[in-house]
């Protein structure tokens, strides 16, 4: 292996800042005292994470974003998980276009999702339930969940499996003591990336959210375009925080790079 | 994507079953929502009494004749090129510098380059207008070196750099990927036997790289020109791109189905761009494989 030259290293060194500025800010500006965007050159204050926490409406959507992220997530992985088996442990006509079909939101902008679902929930009478903002989300997290656990399924040993099947395993039983154990960690990995997506969605849910059902970053959006205040750098914060922790546990079950960036 | 063993299946069609339940689903609302949107663009809408239930090809006639939808799509399309081309100068080489990275530093800061992506495109845009602000720390910095200050906020450049931060990781991951496959001990043949580091460069790092710099060219022009909350926060009243276009048609001018026109556009744009940008792919992977 060779080394990088001094010239490579400044060239990472700038493209790391570029990366980390805009987030660094935030974290800086959220600790300030002063009523404006500003750094918190004297002295450092709480007052705007104080005042996130006392403002209804963001509490709000977040309970609504983490209540729709867990419910979604839930529902997208137990989904994925049948969608996966019949794909690669299976022969049939059509296998590619379904395959397609499922990671199609994947493709198709999430602006034209979002309005197709406005017209479906207008015709349908479903403008502002919670349970179809739930199946919206579905829809779109799924292919997350489904990559996942097709690549586990693709990798999979197969050997236990056939050596349960010759000592008399039903296939149910096959599934449940070999199949989905060894699985688990694809559909953990597949739930927390689905989760994430998620409780980050915005250009979709802006066009299918009703005030009832407003989402986090639904409610940021709405408030950054209006008024800038400290208390965006706080919620953004808190943001920030709440996915570097989620990007530790990641990290630590399953190697980041790995669930993101796939086999190396 | 297919299978590792497939083998035959038993008595009943157990796919069918296992595969059902999401099939329904995705036809149901993925596959019906788009086709009712698309007949949706076809409606007539009147100002005052709303959607009419007659047919016209008015819409797509307004939008693909009147000046400032033009002028819209023109601006989504150059600036999601620049952003795709910029991203491609910058993911390149970073990617490249990543792969020669010694063991604890490579990991930390793939993780550095790629963790960003999991944070909210709302956040990160925020950051960003904090940065570019009247106010911001570029124009604080710019007037330490006695400069003078530049309007970011509200202009394409501010809208570009923005795009550039939240498409990179985009570009590195293939790339990177792309990079691992490349036995790092060809390069140090081919810089033995004398080549330059150019030469080097060219002939091996950067043809191992190109089916990488392709597809992740395709996922960042495809975000970018559909992107929305960049230009939303970033652009202002003034600077649409299409997707804050889409939002105004539908939500503010309460026009769905000029909306519906213009939403159907970006879809098939997009639509034809990655099955042209697939067909590239295809012939560009059997020239390598020979």
């Amino acid at each position: 292996m060779q080394k990088n030259g001094l010239f490579a290293l400044a060239f990472h060194s700038l493209i790391v800042l570029f990366v980390l500025a805009p987030l660094i800010v935030v974290c800086l500006v959220a600790f300030t005292p002063q009523n404006t965007l500003s750094l918190p050159w004297d002295g450092v204050s709480l007052r705007w994470f104080s005042a996130v926490f006392h403002h209804p409406d963001f509490v709000a959507s977040f309970w609504n974003s983490a209540r729709l992220a867990l419910f979604s997530a839930t529902i997208s992985t137990t989904l994925a998980v049948p969608s996966a088996l019949a794909i690669t442990r299976y022969s049939f006509k059509g296998r590619d276009a379904l395959n397609a079909l499922f990671l199609s939101p994947l493709i198709i902008p999430h602006l034209v999702i979002g309005v197709a679902f406005l017209r479906l929930f207008s015709f349908i009478g479903a403008t502002g339930s919670f349970g179809w903002l739930v199946a919206a989300h579905v829809m779109v997290i799924m292919p997350y969940a489904l990559r996942l656990i097709l690549a586990a399924l693709n990798g999979m040993d197969l050997s236990a499996e056939m050596a349960a099947r010759t000592l008399g395993a039903g296939e149910w039983t096959v599934f449940r003591r070999i199949t989905f154990p060894m699985l688990l960690p694809g559909i953990s990995g597949g739930w927390l990336l689905a989760f994430i997506n998620s409780f980050d969605e915005l250009t979709m849910s802006i066009f299918v959210t009703a005030p009832s059902t407003i989402t986090l970053p639904v409610r940021m959006y709405m408030y950054a375009s209006e008024s800038i205040d400290p208390m965006m750098a706080a919620v953004s914060t808190l943001m920030i925080a709440l996915t570097g922790i989620t990007m530790i546990i990641l990290d630590r079950l399953f190697g980041l790079d790995q669930l993101l960036v796939g086999k190396g | 994507m297919t299978g590792a063993a497939i083998r035959p299946s038993p008595r009943l069609p157990a796919p069918f079953f296992l595969a059902a339940p999401a099939t329904l689903l995705f036809i149901g609302l993925i596959l019906l929502p788009l086709a009712l949107t698309a007949v949706l663009s076809f409606n007539v809408y009147d100002y005052s009494s709303g959607v009419q239930n007659r047919y016209t090809t008015a819409n797509y006639l307004t939008v693909l004749q009147d000046p400032y939808y033009l002028a819209i799509f023109w601006r989504t399309l150059r600036l999601a090129l620049l952003t795709t081309v910029i991203t491609v100068l910058l993911g390149t080489p970073e990617a490249y510098i990543l792969t020669r990275m010694g063991k604890p530093w490579r990991s930390i800061f793939l993780l550095v380059i790629i963790g960003p992506l999991l944070v909210s495109v709302v956040v990160r845009t925020f950051g960003w207008s904090m940065l570019l602000g009247h106010d911001g720390l570029v124009n604080h910095a710019l007037a330490m070196l006695r400069l003078e200050p530049v309007q970011l906020l509200y202009t394409e450049t501010a809208i570009v750099i923005a795009l550039v931060h939240i498409m990179l990781p985009f570009m590195v991951i293939p790339v990177w990927t792309a990079l691992q496959k490349l036995d790092p001990t060809v390069e140090a043949a081919a810089l033995s036997l004398g080549a330059s580091r150019f030469t080097a460069l060219r002939r091996i790092v950067f043809p191992q790289a190109t089916l990488g710099i392709l597809s992740g060219s395709l996922i960042v022009f495809g975000l970018s020109a559909s992107a929305f909350a960049i230009p939303g926060l970033l652009g202002g009243r003034r600077l649409k791109m299409a997707a804050t276009v889409v939002y105004d048609e539908y939500l503010i001018e309460l026009n769905w189905p000029l909306g519906a026109a213009i939403a159907i556009i970006v879809l098939l744009a997009n639509l034809a761009i990655m099955l042209a940008y697939n067909r590239m792919v295809e012939r560009q992977a059997k020239r390598r494989l020979g």
